[in-house]
């Protein structure tokens, strides 16, 4: 009847991780799609971390998944935040653009 | 091919295809919309889970209030969009090529040898998993409340956790208001504490005078 195993989402999560992880290489000018593969990929962890839960029906993992999604989302607005401020000082929200600290 | 398994399959393979869209788009209002819809097909996922609370907490607090913000700031930036598609078609061999490393390795970990529905093979490592028979799980009984699980659990062996990670929203707030506020001085902008405090004598003089003929 259920033929869906853990190995299916946690293969689906994988997968997702591995475009996060795509995303951040083949975006690495534009730090607004930087930072939405890192949410991809926290999505991913947390999609193993509520898999894991049900099937071991341990109610840790989504008590943890509550606490990701806590500091995700204070990890966002802070992020957000910074791009607004960097956008007012350089124009420009490119990320070759901040080599301040190397010269 | 059972209805669960249609479900499971026509979510998963929408998620993958919009968080593939969400990396290659070029304009990023259009891939914080994709990741709205990798987001609510997780929560469709989570749902299937038995984990209905986060799936409405993914939903209300991930599409309804940092997706917004997202879009919010794309829109609010002006944002030269060719610019940082710079070096994009040179990089994406690489970011192939790694992206798939890495799906392999995690593959032959967290694949159907280890955590499929038959027993455990694994033998390496904690013998926690080689015990686990990862079956399905039985359905939840009527009366059980995912709801009443999680904050049972949350206001009694989480309360500390639950409390720090009120004060690192109360952090992330102050963090993003320091940081975007910031005071013009080039306005004609009227200061209503200064104006209160003004006293008689700082604008009015009196001239004491003999009468004129």
């Amino acid at each position: 009847m259920f033929a869906i195993s853990l190995a299916h989402y946690l293969t689906l999560a994988a997968a997702l991780f591995a475009i996060g992880i795509a995303g951040i290489f083949i975006n690495r000018k534009n730090a607004i799609v930087l930072l939405m593969s890192i949410e991809l990929m926290l999505l991913a962890v947390n999609i193993n971390f509520v898999a894991f839960s049900h099937f071991l029906q341990d109610s840790a993992g989504q008590i943890f998944v509550f606490f990701i999604l806590t500091v995700a989302a204070a990890e966002a607005a802070i992020g957000l935040a910074i791009l607004v401020v960097l956008f007012r000082s350089h124009r420009s929200i490119n990320v070759s653009d901040l080599n301040e600290l190397k010269k | 091919m059972s209805f669960v398994q249609v479900i499971f399959y026509l979510f998963a393979v929408m998620m993958l295809v919009a968080a593939l869209r969400v990396i290659t788009v070029r304009n990023p209002v259009h891939a914080a919309l994709f990741l709205v819809l990798t987001f609510i097909c997780t929560s469709v996922l989570w749902l299937m889970l038995e984990a209905e609370f986060l799936a409405i907490v993914l939903v209300l607090v991930y599409v309804g209030a940092v997706m917004v913000l997202f879009l919010f700031v794309v829109m609010l930036l002006n944002i030269n969009i060719e610019s940082l598609r710079e070096g994009f078609v040179q990089y994406v061999p690489v970011g192939i090529l790694i992206a798939l490393a890495l799906f392999v390795q995690m593959i032959i970990i967290v694949g159907p040898n280890h955590f499929g529905l038959q027993d455990s093979v694994l033998t390496i490592g904690p013998n926690y998993f080689a015990q686990k028979n990862f079956a399905y799980p039985a359905p939840a009984a009527a009366e059980y409340s995912n709801t009443e699980m999680l904050g049972r659990a949350i206001f009694t062996d989480y309360l500390y956790p639950f409390e720090i990670a009120a004060v690192i929203l109360l952090v992330a707030i102050i963090a993003a208001i320091s940081l975007a506020l910031r005071k013009r001085t080039d306005t004609k902008r009227q200061n209503p504490a200064q104006q209160i405090q003004v006293r008689k004598q700082d604008r009015l003089r009196i001239v004491k005078m003999e009468a004129e003929e």
